[in-house]
């Protein structure tokens, strides 16, 4: 095996930290945690400049898997706000996969510049990982489709332009095969946008379609062909888009409060940190590895599966790790004195339980393992 | 050189080989008949005929030259197997050998892998009881010793030959300073590593393969969640290991004195990365023979289900250095200075 990245990708690496440390300043960290909206406009313009994300979207541009995964990974140790470019490069890749030449012209230029985010509706209040059963209504009208119905969990429909809508299109069908993506712009008369409030900052939202209308332009990748859209996109999602080095960044801040305190020389503080620091390490690997499956032609379902559930409870020992170790000072929120880590440990216990949930629930993941891995039988 | 996570067409001919051996020369009855002792004469005669001991050994000494890369290969197979022969250890011992017998592995050597204690004696050295040559640390120095071996071992957990050796009685060459061993005991971490890869891959097999023929209220037990759920966790313990221990060998075959940036996840130092295998697969091995022992009921906890053999080498295997939190101490060390700096 070969684990080095050639000169081209490092030094595409390199370009990506100097705009992080241009563009990722504490002020705006700071203004994501205030705000509730994890997005940084300046970050996402200046990858837009640069063409980065054009580059980046698999099947277009360079579409180099390994770059991809390089951009993302760089993103997320260093704390930067990444789900906004990685839903909208999701939703690129879908659209360059399955669009129309006019849905590509009309969308693609907004995404890949990095000015229009995307939100994404598929799950409902009633329908998480059983999403297949959704019951939100696209009913045709004439030359237009109307929507009723209302999703659950739209992150960043506060500020995206774009809105990936799974809805029922057929109710005779069985419930995988009548369904069909939406993709359409945010300001479309009928739309209305609720927060949700969430214990890691993060606002979310529920989102309601009253009478929503929209011509055929807006279905993506077929009609009744919804479920053959999803499954595209959580390939792209559980493959290598950021989601398994969330603990990076809190090691440092952990690391660097333990040794002001004096902690880093106790026996159970080193074992933990040298244990996460491997973690980290294996699920930087085991997504390097989705990367290169990817690059190689293939499609890494199963391995992203893999790749989540390790990853997402790394992150979650590791930040119930750092909180204990930091005592009462792994209490205190950002900005108060004495906060370990300037309140990150705090915020990572918070923002962890998340991760097991969110993009397909472990248990989902272990399905999948166990009937396409292991061979086992369905059972559910 | 870019990003290449597959095995080459050379790594994939060994896997071949390799796997093809041990699956017809030692299957498990091979290892069950070599128990209490842990050490089969014929099986290692056939080795020899296969030139494994000498594979890494440099081709002017008479060896393969194969990389360290490449013996990964062929310790992920011998774990699969849980032969019952010092391959491993004397694959490591080899890196620091010329002598034409250890070459040829008609004198087996191995690995002393902690330094002799004041008396200059080698506490439970892993094949001591049938090596001819040890390798290790005494005092400053890093010597060979060979001298007779006692071809007795106490009994142990693993069924594994280990033996007490003096560090100082016998043919002793000095053969560098203490520091000199250090790449020794890497290769004997990462081949290691490997070898608790091939342990926990066969135990997931066994597992899988017991719990779809194990029927209970009808159907088999392998159909309940609760089961495949735990069952699901050893794929990525398994698949993870391999990665961290063949980037540990890429980092090592290599040459360059890597990087240890662990504020950016950027590791790329074979001695770190040894480390980091060693202890990742030894958990790894333990979870798998955990789970499979489990999900095979009363029949795991008897001696006639090979489980239990696996159970035994995943333990006996990794703690034959000493308890894998004191590698992760030594790991702290290396990754974020010593106590009090």
């Amino acid at each position: 095996m070969d684990f080095s990245l050639s000169p081209e990708t490092l030094e595409f690496r390199q370009t990506i930290r100097d705009i992080v440390e241009r563009t990722v300043t504490p002020d705006v960290i700071d203004r994501m945690h205030t705000s509730g909206t994890f997005a940084s406009p300046e970050l996402n313009a200046e990858l837009g400049r640069l063409g980065f994300f054009e580059r980046a979207v698999p099947g277009l541009g360079k579409g180099d898997p390994i770059e991809l995964w390089v951009l993302f990974n760089e993103l997320e140790k260093a704390g930067a706000p990444y789900d906004g470019p990685a839903v909208a490069l999701m939703i690129a890749g879908v659209v360059n996969a399955l669009g129309t030449d006019e849905q590509k012209a009309r969308i693609m230029p907004s995404i890949i510049s990095g000015e229009s985010m995307v939100a994404m509706g598929y799950s409902e209040a009633d329908y998480g990982s059983d999403v297949a059963s959704i019951k939100t209504r696209a009913v045709k009208d004439g030359d237009e489709w109307v929507i009723n119905g209302s999703k659950m969990w739209t992150t960043m429909a506060q500020a995206a332009d774009w809105l990936i809508l799974l809805t029922r299109t057929d109710l005779d069908l069985p419930k995988h095969k009548g369904l069909t993506m939406f993709l359409l712009p945010m300001d479309t008369p009928g739309i209305t946008v609720e927060p949700v409030h969430t214990l890691g900052t993060e606002v979310t939202n529920a989102t309601y379609f009253d009478d929503v209308r929209v011509g055929d332009e807006a279905v993506l990748g077929g009609v009744n062909s919804g479920w053959r859209t999803m499954t595209t996109v959580l390939a792209f999602e559980r493959g290598v888009m950021g989601g398994s080095n969330a603990a990076v960044p809190l090691l440092r801040h952990f690391h660097d409060w333990a040794a002001s305190m004096g902690l880093l020389d106790n026996d159970v503080v080193r074992e933990r940190l040298a244990r996460s620091v491997i973690d980290m390490q294996v699920a930087a690997l085991l997504t390097q590895r989705s990367a290169w499956i990817a690059a190689s032609g293939g499609m890494p379902g199963l391995e992203g599966s893999m790749t989540k559930v390790f990853a997402a409870e790394a992150y979650q020992r590791i930040s119930k790790w750092c909180q204990q170790m930091a005592g009462p000072a792994g209490l205190l929120q950002f900005h108060e004195e004495g906060a370990a880590g300037e309140g990150f440990v705090e915020y990572d216990a918070r923002h962890s339980p998340v991760v097991t949930i969110y993009g397909g629930t472990t248990e989902i993941n272990r399905n999948n393992i166990a009937e396409r891995h292991l061979g086992l039988p369905k059972s559910r | 050189m870019s990003v290449d996570l597959g095995l080459s067409a050379d790594q994939e001919a060994i896997a071949d080989l390799f796997g093809g051996f041990f699956t017809n020369e030692s299957p498990t009855t091979v290892a069950r008949a070599a128990e209490p002792f842990g050490f089969d004469a014929e099986l290692w005669a056939k080795v020899i005929e296969l030139g494994a001991p000498g594979m890494g050994s440099a081709v002017e000494h008479g060896g393969g030259g194969a990389s360290l890369s490449d013996l990964v290969v062929v310790a992920e197979a011998f774990g699969r197997a849980i032969a019952p022969i010092p391959l491993l250890e004397h694959l490591a011992a080899a890196l620091v050998l010329t002598d034409a017998d250890v070459v040829s592995g008609e004198a087996i050597a191995t690995v002393a892998v902690r330094p002799a204690d004041a008396n200059g004696v080698w506490r439970l050295v892993p094949a001591g009881a049938v090596a001819a040559v040890v390798v290790g640390i005494d005092g400053d120095e890093l010597v060979s010793v060979r001298s007779a071996a006692p071809m007795v071992s106490p009994r142990n957990h693993a069924s594994a030959p280990l033996a007490d050796r003096s560090a100082r009685e016998g043919e002793r060459t000095v053969l560098g300073t203490a520091a000199d061993f250090a790449p020794v005991l890497d290769r004997w971490k990462v081949l290691t590593a490997a070898a608790l890869v091939g342990v926990a891959d066969a135990a997931m097999a066994l597992g899988v393969q017991y719990v779809m023929e194990r029927e209970q209220f009808g159907v088999p037990v392998g159909s309940f969640q609760a089961v495949q759920h735990g069952l699901a966790d050893l794929p990525v313990m398994i698949d993870g290991g391999r990665l961290l221990t063949h980037k540990a060998a890429w980092a090592i075959d290599s040459g360059d004195a890597g990087i240890n940036d662990w504020r950016l996840n950027d590791i790329t130092d074979g001695s770190t990365l040894a480390s980091m295998a060693y202890v990742f697969t030894t958990d790894g091995a333990a979870l798998a023979t955990d789970r499979s022992l489990h999900y095979h009921g009363g029949y795991g906890f008897s001696e006639e289900y090979d489980i239990q053999l696996y159970y035994r080498r995943a333990r006996g295997w990794s703690l034959v250095l000493d308890d894998p939190s004191v590698e992760c101490l030594n790991l702290a060390d290396r990754l974020f200075g010593a106590r009090g700096a």
